[in-house]
């Protein structure tokens, strides 16, 4: 078995378990949010030792040559000695410039780092407290367009940092933020091509900033948003959007109302089922799926199945620690 | 003298069977059980891991991996109906891709060559 120094501390690692679960199982405070490999919140450096590939496949090459590594997806082979990432390494700080309740529950924050981030829209950052709580939003606005980083901050239940931001994060204080991240993003090979974007609650921030993109690039193959929410009040850019496809024709906008049930439940049937009988043959789609990850996962199989190419079909499951809390 | 992988048009023709092939096999209900993942995207480089095997090109397996790879699938009832689906998708695929008859049934045999070991045999 092999044996994890974190800090210099010997944690015993069991056979296939990961690093962070070893770290946590010894009730070490490691950072973690999705336990997925997706956001990056776990990144490790590892000062001795060999790192599997699979921990490190997808961060950006100077990360991997600086010894980072993503501790929920790592099964060490043999003894390594991690620690936790150097902040002036990977963080910088932001400012709040302006926070806007959209909803009851989602509220758009707006940020303005010194030096411009450079970034797609769409892509996701992460957003550090001050005591260490980290959590991933993604990127609505455009960096071509936009002279700040606009996120959607929803409200989780119990949520430890949507709840802070949303209520004790004030205009000119500041916050360290981390990336971007992901592959989210508009990257269409033709401006023809015809681009599906279906999100479910704040799943709509990375899809305003691809479909604005597009609109920038002069796209002008249809693009089909599908926005599922809560309620009427929770469709947070309604008139925005309808504004946006009365404006450009080659935009369409459906909303959906879940109801009160599970949001997620309702969507990955119904939301689903709309966008895809409306659209039922997808060969040659660009497609993007941002939002609770029922719906995100079992959309992106029915997606493949009528005939988007793999490489065409982005994801954003906004998997939250919560969700895994034991 | 070229090997079989570059014949038949090397990566790209991967990249180009991978997306064919793995649709069919998610669409067969008698074998997508097999296949069913939270995480298609990893399924997805699995399946174009064993295509690249397949087309003779470089690759990491070795008989033991086969086996130990596809034991939890055996024991959840894996047969030779099911291989042999999987390889009438395989064989489908690269006729559509208009691959020449001599190059599938190479590719046929070195499929067939796994079969001990993925039916754990």
């Amino acid at each position: 078995m092999p044996t994890i120094y974190f800090n210099e501390q010997a944690v015993e690692c069991a056979e296939n378990e990961s690093v962070l679960d070893a770290l946590i199982r010894h009730k070490i405070d490691a950072p973690y949010s999705c336990q997925a490999g997706i956001c990056q919140t776990c990144m490790l450096r590892c000062s001795e030792g060999e790192i599997p590939a699979d921990a490190q496949s997808e961060l950006k090459p100077n990360l991997r040559t600086l010894g980072y590594f993503l501790s929920c997806q790592c099964k060490p082979k043999s003894d390594m000695h991690v620690e936790l990432p150097d902040s002036k390494q990977l963080y910088v700080s932001a400012r709040l410039l302006e926070k806007t309740a959209l909803s009851p529950t989602v509220t758009r924050l707006r940020l303005q780092t010194a030096t411009p981030m450079y970034y797609h829209a769409g892509q996701f950052i992460n957003l550090k407290r001050d005591d260490g709580v980290i959590r991933s939003y993604s990127l609505a606005s455009l960096p071509s367009e936009d002279a700040f980083l606009e996120l959607h901050v929803k409200r989780m239940p119990g949520g430890d940092l949507s709840n802070w931001l949303a209520d004790h994060f004030e205009v000119n204080a500041n916050i360290d933020i981390e990336g971007p991240v992901g592959d989210c993003f508009y990257s269409c090979e033709s401006t023809e091509q015809p681009i599906l974007l279906v999100g479910s609650s704040t799943g709509l921030a990375p899809l305003i900033g691809v479909v604005r993109d597009a609109l920038h690039r002069q796209h002008t193959g249809p693009i089909k948003i599908y926005h599922g929410a809560f309620n009427q009040l929770e469709l947070y850019l309604h008139q925005q959007l309808t504004e946006l496809a009365a404006q450009a024709p080659n935009v369409e906008y459906h909303s959906i109302i879940t109801g009160e049930m599970q949001e997620e439940v309702v969507l990955k049937g119904k939301g689903c089922d709309q966008a895809l009988s409306e659209n039922p043959d997808l060969k040659g789609w660009k497609v993007y799926l941002c939002g609770a990850p029922a719906m995100v996962k079992s959309l992106q199989q029915r997606v493949y199945l009528s005939g988007t190419a793999m490489q065409d079909i982005h994801t954003d499951p906004f998997e939250t620690r919560d969700m895994h809390k034991v | 003298m070229s090997t079989l992988f570059d014949k038949i048009g090397g990566e790209a023709a991967v990249n180009a069977a991978v997306d064919i092939f793995y649709r069919k096999v998610l669409a067969d209900d008698s074998i997508n059980h097999f296949f069913e993942t939270t995480d298609m995207a990893a399924q997805h480089a699995k399946q174009k891991s064993f295509l690249t095997m397949a087309f003779g090109g470089p690759n990491n397996y070795s008989g033991e991996d086969m086996r130990s790879a596809h034991a939890p699938l055996v024991a959840k009832g894996l047969n030779e109906d099911h291989f042999n689906a999987v390889a009438g998708h395989l064989q489908s695929t690269l006729q559509e891709l208009s691959v020449a008859d001599e190059l599938i049934a190479e590719v046929m045999n070195i499929a067939a060559s796994t079969k001990d070991d993925v039916l754990n045999r």
